[in-house]
C-alpha cells in the first residue's frame, strides 16, 4: 500500500496514493481536467497541453498529466488564465484541423470538439498552411485520414506500446509531423494486423473502420438477395452503450428486434458459430492429445487479428494454430450449405453480413482461404458502431425495442457461446466439451474461473479426469509474445492456448462503441463488459456447447462426425506466413 | 554513386557486424543509423529492417529518427553534397540568391540528386564560419564569400 499524501485542488483537500499525477488526483477529487493526448493506462506524454494547471511556487503552467502529485502542493485548475490558455491551444490544433464535423464519422463522439464546445471555440484565428494530407482507404479495416490527425499520438502509443506491432509510427518533426505507416504507406502494406486498436485509441476523426454499411443497405434493398445476418458474442455486451443503455448489460432480445426490423431476412446468431467452433475444435484438440506426434500447444483461431500477427510475427507457430474457421465464418458456410439446401435457395443468392466487435473480421471475411464451393463464406462485415449508425437511420428506438429471440435453425446458443467474446472465454467453453467428450463424465462445476479476469496472461492446470493439462490465456498481442517467447525458450508446456488480438478480448475489439478518455478514467471497460456475457451464460439452461439441440441436430442430419469430411471441407481452414514489409 | 551487389553484400555483413557489436550498449540505435548511413550514403528500407529486427524495436522507430535528423537521408546521395547555408548570417549576405543559382545550374532542387548521380544539395543551416558568409560547401571543400555569378566555374571543377 502506498503511502498517501495530501494536496490542495480548487480549495479542496485530497488525499491519493504517493504516485499518483495531478490529473489522477484532480479525478479523485470529481474535478475534470481536459486532455486530449492522455489515455489511462495506454499514454501518458504531456504533449496536447490542453491539461495545464497552476501549481503554487512553480514556474509557468504544468500539465497536469505527468506532473507528480506532492505533499502540501496547491493546484489550482480553472482560473481565467488557464481558460485562456487552453482555449488558444484548442485553436492551435484547428488550425491545420479538417474542419468538416457535419460529415465526419466521429461527430458526437470527437473528444476535440466537446473540447472546443466546452471551452467556447468560436473563431479560428491561427488558421493557416494545411500539413500534408494522406488519406488511406487501402486496408480491408482501417481508414486514416490525416488531414484530422492532432498528433496526440495515441493510436502510436496503442499500436506500439499496448499491442506492441508499431505499425503506426511519428515521422518528420515539427509542423511537418506526420503519424503514420513509413513512407506514407497504406496500412495494408505494413505489419498492421488490423485489430483497430487504433481506433477506439482515436479521439479525432482520423481513424475510423473501412465502411460497409451502403453494401449491407443495396443487399437488404435487392428484392433478388436472401440477406442473413448474425452478431457476434461481444457485440450483444455492447450494442447497448450506443443507445445510452447502461454499459455492463446485454441486450440480446433487442439486438435480435432491431436486426429484424432492418430488414434482414433471417437473423441468426454467431453464438450458434461459437458453438459449432467449440465442438470442431475441442475434437481437433483431443486428438491431437492422443497423438503423439501432433504438435502441441494447440493456439485458438478465433481472432483474425491474432492469426495475422502470427502469420506475420511468428509463422513457426502456424502449424500449432487450430485448422478452425473462426465462428462467424463457420456460421457463414453453414448459412450456405445446410441451411440452403433445407430452405430450397440458391446459395449464390444469399448475403451473409456480420455484426462484429472488430475490424480485423473485415479482413478476415476477404481472405481467398475462407470460401466454401467457390463462394465466400461471409459477404459483409460490419462493426458495433456501423450497426449502431444503421439502427439509427432506420430510425429505429432501440431503448424501447421488445425483447425477441434469433431464428431457429443456426441461432440458437449455449453459455458457452456467449462467454467467447471475453478473453479466457473461448478456453472455457472448450474446457467445458473437452472434460466431457474426453472423459464421458458430466462436469459438476463449469465455471473455470482460474482463465476468467484481465491479467495479461492466465495459467491453469486442469484436471481432466486424471490426466493433467497445462494451459495459457494471452490477450493482446503484447501477452500473445510473452507465452510464445515461453514455449520458443522451452520454458512452458502448455497444451493448449488461448489467444485474442485485442486487449480485454472482443468486448473492447476495435469495432466496439467508441469510450471518451475521460470516462475511461472511471470505468473498467473490460471486465464491465465482460460482465454482461458472464451473466448471459450463468442465466442460460444450456451452457456446454455440445449440448446445444441445434448442434446436434446439424451434425446428425448434416455434418457427420465431428472432425469429419464434410466438417473438415467446410469448417477448417489453412494459413500461411505472410512478410510484415514488403521491399 | 550506385553501389555494386558486391559492394551492398559487402557493406551488409559489416552493418551486421557492427550491429552486433553495439546492440546491447546504451541507445544503440543513434550510432547504428550513422554507420549505416556513412557505409551506404543513405538508409534503404532494407536496412532500416534489418536495424528494427535487430534491435527487437518497431520499423517506424527507426523511420521516425531517419526523418527527424537531417543528417539521415532515405535517399542514396550523389558523388558530391553540396551543402549551401541559409543559416541566419548566411542567408543575411544572400545565401539564398547563391543556393538558387546552385539549384538553377544543376536543375534540381534541396534534398534532390542529378539524374546522373553526381551532385546532391542538401538542406543546411549553420556550418559554424560565419565570417565567411555566405558560404557553402562540396564534400570537405569550403567556398566562402561567395556571389551567385561564382557558382558556375565551383561546381565545374567536379
Amino acid at each position: 500500500m502506498n503511502k498517501m499524501i495530501e494536496l490542495t485542488i480548487d480549495g479542496i483537500s485530497v488525499s491519493v496514493p504517493e504516485g499518483s499525477t495531478v490529473l489522477e488526483a484532480a479525478r479523485a477529487a470529481h474535478i475534470n481536467i481536459p486532455t486530449l493526448c492522455y489515455l489511462k493506462d495506454v499514454q501518458q506524454i504531456g504533449a496536447c497541453r490542453l491539461c495545464l494547471v497552476e501549481i503554487e511556487k512553480q514556474r509557468g503552467l504544468c500539465a497536469a498529466c505527468v506532473m507528480p502529485a506532492a505533499d502540501g502542493m496547491v493546484v489550482r485548475t480553472n482560473t481565467e488564465k488557464l481558460r485562456k490558455q487552453r482555449r488558444i491551444n484548442l485553436e492551435l490544433l484547428l488550425a491545420s484541423h479538417n474542419r468538416e464535423c457535419t460529415s465526419c464519422v466521429r461527430s458526437g463522439s470527437c473528444e476535440l470538439q466537446a473540447l472546443c464546445n466546452e471551452y467556447g471555440v468560436k473563431e479560428y484565428p491561427y488558421d493557416g498552411a494545411k500539413k500534408e494530407t494522406l488519406y488511406d482507404e487501402l486496408s480491408p479495416s482501417v481508414v486514416r485520414d490525416n488531414s484530422k490527425c492532432i498528433n496526440c499520438r495515441r493510436c502510436v502509443a496503442a499500436c506500439n506500446n499496448v499491442q506492441e506491432i508499431g505499425a503506426i509510427g511519428v515521422s518528420k518533426r515539427g509542423f511537418k509531423t506526420q503519424i503514420g505507416p513509413i513512407y506514407g504507406r497504406t496500412l495494408a502494406a505494413t505489419s498492421c494486423v488490423n485489430c483497430g486498436q487504433c481506433i477506439v485509441a482515436c479521439p479525432v476523426g482520423a481513424l475510423h473502420e473501412k465502411e460497409n454499411i451502403s453494401d449491407v443497405w443495396d443487399a437488404i434493398n435487392d428484392p433478388d438477395k436472401y440477406v442473413v445476418v448474425q452478431p457476434a458474442p461481444a457485440v450483444r455486451a455492447s450494442i447497448g452503450e450506443e443507445f445510452g443503455l447502461p454499459m455492463g448489460v446485454a441486450q440480446t432480445g433487442k439486438l435480435a428486434a432491431a436486426l429484424r426490423r432492418l430488414g434482414f431476412n433471417r437473423v441468426f446468431d454467431t453464438n450458434f458459430g461459437a458453438d459449432l467452433t467449440i465442438v470442431e475444435e475441442g475434437t481437433e484438440l483431443i486428438n491431437r492429445l492422443k497423438d503423439k506426434n501432433a504438435v502441441l500447444p494447440m493456439i485458438t483461431s478465433c481472432s483474425p487479428g491474432w492469426i495475422s500477427y502470427c502469420e506475420k510475427f511468428y509463422p513457426e507457430f502456424i502449424p500449432n494454430l487450430s485448422s478452425c474457421k473462426s465462428p462467424h465464418e463457420m456460421e457463414g458456410a453453414m448459412v450456405k450449405s445446410y441451411f440452403a439446401e433445407k430452405m430450397g435457395i440458391d446459395p449464390s443468392t444469399i448475403v451473409v453480413v456480420s455484426v462484429m466487435p472488430c475490424t480485423a473480421k473485415k479482413y478476415e471475411a476477404a481472405r481467398p482461404e475462407l470460401a466454401s464451393n467457390g463462394m465466400k463464406d461471409v459477404d459483409y462485415v460490419i462493426t458495433v458502431r456501423e450497426l449502431a449508425r444503421m439502427i439509427k437511420q432506420a430510425g429505429i428506438d432501440f431503448a424501447k425495442l421488445p425483447d425477441e429471440s434469433f431464428d431457429s435453425m443456426l441461432g440458437e446458443s449455449s453459455g458457452a457461446a456467449d462467454i467467447f467474446g471475453a478473453t479466457g472465454g473461448v478456453m472455457e467453453a472448450a474446457l467445458r466439451s473437452v472434460y466431457e467428450i474426453l472423459t464421458g463424465k458430466t462436469l459438476e462445476k463449469v465455471d473455470f474461473t482460474e482463465v476468467r479476469g484481465t491479467t495479461g496472461v492466465k495459467e491453469a492446470t486442469i484436471d481432466l479426469d486424471g490426466t493433467k493439462i497445462n494451459v495459457a490465456v494471452a490477450h493482446g498481442t503484447a501477452n500473445a509474445k510473452k507465452v510464445l517467447e515461453a514455449v520458443k525458450r522451452g520454458e512452458k508446456d502448455y497444451a493448449f492456448i488461448e489467444i485474442m488480438c485485442c486487449p480485454g478480448g472482443c468486448v473492447t475489439g476495435g469495432g466496439q462503441p467508441i469510450v471518451s478518455s475521460k470516462d475511461f478514467q472511471y470505468i473498467d471497460l473490460k471486465t464491465i463488459r465482460a460482465k454482461a456475457l458472464y451473466s448471459e451464460d450463468a442465466g442460460k439452461a444450456v451452457r456446454k456447447s455440445h449440448e446445444n439441440p441445434e448442434i446436434k441436430a446439424i451434425y446428425a442430419e448434416y455434418l457427420g462426425e465431428a472432425g469429419g469430411h464434410k466438417a473438415h471441407e467446410l469448417l477448417h481452414t489453412t494459413y500461411s506466413a505472410k512478410e510484415k514489409y514488403y521491399v | 554513386m550506385a553501389l555494386t551487389t558486391e559492394q551492398i553484400a559487402e557493406k551488409t555483413k559489416a552493418l551486421k557486424e557492427f550491429i552486433a557489436e553495439h546492440k546491447d550498449m546504451p541507445g544503440p540505435l543513434m550510432p547504428i543509423m550513422q554507420y549505416a548511413q556513412e557505409s551506404f550514403g543513405y538508409l534503404s528500407l532494407e536496412n532500416q529492417l534489418l536495424i528494427a529486427e535487430s534491435l527487437g524495436i518497431p520499423v517506424t522507430e527507426v523511420y521516425g529518427v531517419a526523418t527527424f535528423y537531417a543528417q539521415f537521408s532515405l535517399q542514396p546521395k550523389g558523388d558530391n553534397v553540396i551543402s549551401v547555408c541559409q543559416g541566419t548570417a548566411c542567408y543575411v549576405k544572400g545565401g539564398a540568391a547563391v543556393l538558387a543559382e546552385v539549384e538553377k545550374e544543376l536543375g534540381i532542387t534541396s534534398n534532390q540528386t542529378t539524374a546522373d548521380g553526381k551532385f546532391t544539395i542538401q538542406d543546411t543551416r549553420c556550418l559554424g564560419c560565419c565570417g565567411l558568409a555566405p558560404v557553402m560547401t562540396i564534400n570537405e571543400d569550403v567556398y566562402g564569400k561567395l556571389t551567385p555569378a561564382m557558382v558556375k566555374d565551383i561546381l565545374a571543377k567536379y
